[in-house]
């Protein structure tokens, strides 16, 4: 086996670890303290520590054993856990980070590494020395408390239905058997319900029993004892201790498999099918929400507790594993690339043969490639859905950014996390995540004041920051949003005249005047913290995200808070195209910006103003073949592809439209970085290259060209 | 066949008191009863009983009890000894029981 690789399964497995144990770290700072997280927190060290020792790491095994030393005590209750403790654990678990982080090469442990985990280890001795103490105490009366419930016996407690004897039944005859199958420890007679006087029927039974068996039966020979009088009888058999014991042995020992409870109880002995079909047929009466199947066991057929649950374990230990069996399986990033780029030359192919079948007129051949495409297409979603991840895990790593940023500051702010699901390529959550953290940082130190300014100003002392994202028109969106102060409008002015980049004087709309702060060596902190104004500045966000061919947008309130926007592409490889023609060239506008096609007109005033009328809307429109400075005249019909991005609509001329396409999106060379409109190339069926729209550029072009900016996302403030 | 005779305030039961003559049993037993609130029960001659039976027994000892006289049951069959036994009986009838040699 390649040790390397299996190495490097544990550094991943550990990593996920870890990030469980933050996420429950940090549930139980937010007082969402439950035996689960504390389980997670112990299962997630547990773990570590055991696959380290596998690799003879012995520095995390004797660290992280420590760790859960304590942890265990937490567990077990003899350790309250405390926000200090809490706050410990969260160091550990940094420093565990580190060691997985430095197992990479065969280095020693560098000396400031090996310092800080002495000192964690040192902090960690007083919870175990003060758990030690409390030891003894904790486990006595537990101790007692099973000696005074102790049972050796089985306990038979039965209530004769009262047409037992007319049936033909003798009650003394089920005692008289009972004695040949051990010794009668203790038997009562219960018989207050036989009445006095003329309401005493001699030929119904009032007799109750209560008895003490020792015996080795188990319960079904037990249970036949009762055979013929259980249908109108009550009868319960108690277990003795012992064999609630053995239950519980035999329900571990048992095969594992989905199974109901009532299934796993059968199996293990405890209860006999026809208890079972008794709490099921009670359970049916039951109005809704009736008891559980367990809940019922316990109470009506007296199966004892530690018996339940040490099936209702065994079914969940079941399920648990087939759900983690279920959920992931591991693939290396390069081999999906490697998919996603074969189905992206696939889907060319396909393309191809479809061109092809089309210019054979061929009926058969056409319906062929149509089947065959269909699958591509699929082939292409499931290919392309395999790269997505939920943003919810990006999200969740800024919980802890925000505790430490917050305790830093002295600021006390709740995050909120929405649209978590939200699916979106890997690379893309990949590259976001900086720009992301950035622009985080930037709202808890600049945009969310101190606690007194915030009092002052009539705000809740504890500041909000929302991150939310959700699919919007073939994009999904990511917002950042706080309730501070806001922009200030007046200081980025103040700001931007005195770095030249406005000029003094200029009327300047509150949209341009937030832009600024996406300029290059732009900050108008007040005083540099060391966590904003190191000269990494918005400019470098935007920047970032340009790459990924989205754009971000920022709406501010002064006083009342700052939302910034962050629109992304949901994929960068594979998109549903839209073919349109200009002088007998090729261009694809992907489809899911598309709104509407129309043919051009009528024009708003004068075509030279650039606007139509689109059922009383005003919408701009651009000529492709004036843009890009084609040669030859338009045809007498024109045609209008309205698009949208964001907020804003804007239409694209062009002299024909072609269809629907699948488009392979390449990327266009160094060359042509700078060249405004196209984001890119593809290949057409025909062997053609076809230019891919930018949509996001031609929107702006279009509604700045406007007079006065009319656009509808700029115009609502 | 249960048979039930009186000599004075002695009745004296004997056969089989079982579920199949209960009944009869009761209205014979109440009948006496209320003739003669000071009665004593022999059971010497009881052959066979059964939880019917013994259901029996115990109502007329309370039944006895709240007419203001217990009705003390004496000389116990085996058979009646052995139900006592079976059923843990003893302390309520509350007779006094000759302890047999070991059944």
């Amino acid at each position: 086996m390649d040790m390397d690789q299996v190495k490097q399964t544990f550094i991943v497995e550990c990593r996920e670890l870890l990030a469980a144990m933050e996420d429950a770290l940090l549930a139980q700072e937010d007082q969402v303290e439950s035996a689960e997280s504390i389980n997670a927190i112990f299962r997630a060290v547990h773990t570590i520590k055991g696959s380290a020792g596998l690799f003879g790491l012995d520095a995390i095994v004797h660290f992280s054993h420590t760790v859960e030393s304590v942890m265990d005590r937490v567990r077990s209750g003899q350790v309250k856990m405390t926000p200090e403790l809490t706050g410990l654990f969260l160091e550990c678990h940094d420093h565990l980070v580190r060691m997985i982080g430095g197992i990479h090469g065969d280095a020693p442990e560098p000396p400031e590494v090996k310092a800080e985990g002495e000192r964690l280890m040192a902090a960690l001795v007083p919870w175990l020395e003060g758990a030690l103490a409390t030891v003894p105490k904790a486990v006595t009366p537990q101790l007692a408390a099973r000696e005074e419930t102790g049972r050796d016996f089985w306990h038979i407690s039965v209530r004769f239905g009262p047409q037992v004897l007319q049936n033909g039944m003798d009650p003394l005859s089920f005692v008289r058997y009972l004695r040949t199958l051990g010794r009668m420890v203790h038997l009562h007679s219960l018989l207050e319900k036989l009445p006095a006087g003329a309401s005493y029927d001699p030929e119904l039974c009032y007799l109750g029993l209560e008895m003490d068996l020792d015996t080795p039966a188990d319960r079904a020979t037990l249970e036949d004892v009762f055979e013929f009088v259980r249908d109108d009888s009550q009868i319960r058999l108690i277990p003795p201790n012992a064999k609630v014991e053995e239950y519980i042995r035999l329900i571990q020992e048992l095969p594992e498999g989905e199974q109901y409870l009532g299934e796993i109880l059968v199996a293990g002995g405890c209860i006999t099918p026809r208890d079972l079909e008794q709490a099921l047929a009670v359970q049916k009466t039951e109005e809704d929400p009736g008891r559980r199947i367990g809940t019922i066991l316990v109470q009506d057929q007296s199966v004892p507790p530690p018996v339940v649950a040490a099936a209702l374990d065994k079914q969940k230990k079941f399920q648990e594993r087939q759900a983690s069996e279920m959920r992931v399986v591991k693939v290396a990033a390069e081999k999906l690339d490697k998919l996603v780029n074969l189905v992206g030359e696939l889907v060319i192919a396909g393309a191809s043969a479809q061109v092809l079948a089309r210019q054979a007129h061929d009926g058969r051949l056409l319906e062929a490639t149509a089947t065959f495409n269909k699958l591509v297409e699929e082939i292409r979603d499931n290919a392309l859905s395999l790269r997505m991840v939920q943003i919810g895990e990006t999200f969740s790593r800024f919980r802890r950014i925000v505790r430490d940023v917050s305790r830093e500051l002295g600021k006390d702010i709740e995050l909120e996390i929405q649209g978590g699901e939200t699916e979106l390529d890997k690379t893309i959550v990949e590259k976001i995540s900086d720009p992301l953290m950035h622009i985080v940082r930037n709202s808890i130190d600049h945009g969310i004041e101190p606690a007194e300014v915030r009092k002052a100003r009539g705000k809740p002392a504890t500041g909000s920051l929302c991150l939310n994202a959700y699919h919007e028109s073939g994009s999904i969106v990511i917002e950042v949003a706080d309730d501070g102060g806001g922009l200030d409008r007046r200081r980025i002015l103040a700001k931007a005249i005195e770095k030249g980049m406005v000029q003094e004087g200029a009327e300047l709309s509150d949209n341009e005047i937030h832009n600024l702060i996406f300029e290059p060596g732009f900050s108008t902190a007040a005083a540099l913290s060391n966590l904003s104004g190191r000269g990494v500045g918005m400019d470098v966000v935007r920047r970032n995200i340009d790459e990924l061919r989205g754009s971000i947008e920022l709406e501010s309130y002064e006083g009342s808070g700052t939302t910034l926007r962050i629109r992304l592409p949901l994929t960068l490889a594979i998109i549903d195209g839209f073919r349109v023609e200009v002088d007998s060239t090729c261009y694809v506008v992907p489809l899911d910006m598309v709104i509407e096609c129309l043919d051009l007109g009528p024009f708003l005033e004068s075509e030279e103003n650039h606007l139509v009328n689109l059922r009383g809307e005003v919408l701009p429109f651009l000529r492709l073949r004036e843009v890009f400075g084609l040669p030859g005249s338009a045809p007498p019909k024109e045609r209008v592809v309205v698009v949208q991005y964001g907020e804003t609509r804007a239409g694209i001329v062009v002299d024909r439209l072609l269809g629907e396409f699948q488009t392979v999106i390449k990327p266009l060379g160094e060359l042509f970085r700078n060249l405004k409109g196209v984001g890119g190339s593809t290949i057409l069926g025909s062997g053609e290259v076809a230019l891919i729209l930018d949509v996001p550029q031609l929107v702006q072009l279009a509604s700045k060209r406007v007079p006065g900016g009319v656009s509808p996302a700029f115009s609502r403030s | 066949m249960v048979q039930i005779h009186r000599n004075r305030n002695v009745l004296k039961l004997s056969g089989e008191l079982t579920i199949y003559h209960v009944t009869e049993a009761r209205t014979r037993l109440g009948e006496e009863l209320a003739a003669h609130p000071d009665l004593e029960v022999d059971l010497s001659g009881i052959e066979e009983l059964d939880t019917a039976g013994a259901q029996l027994l115990l109502w007329l000892k309370r039944e006895g009890k709240t007419r203001g006289g217990a009705i003390p049951f004496a000389h116990h069959s085996p058979a009646v000894l052995e139900v006592i036994d079976q059923l843990n009986l003893a302390g309520v009838f509350g007779d006094t029981l000759l302890i047999a040699p070991n059944a």
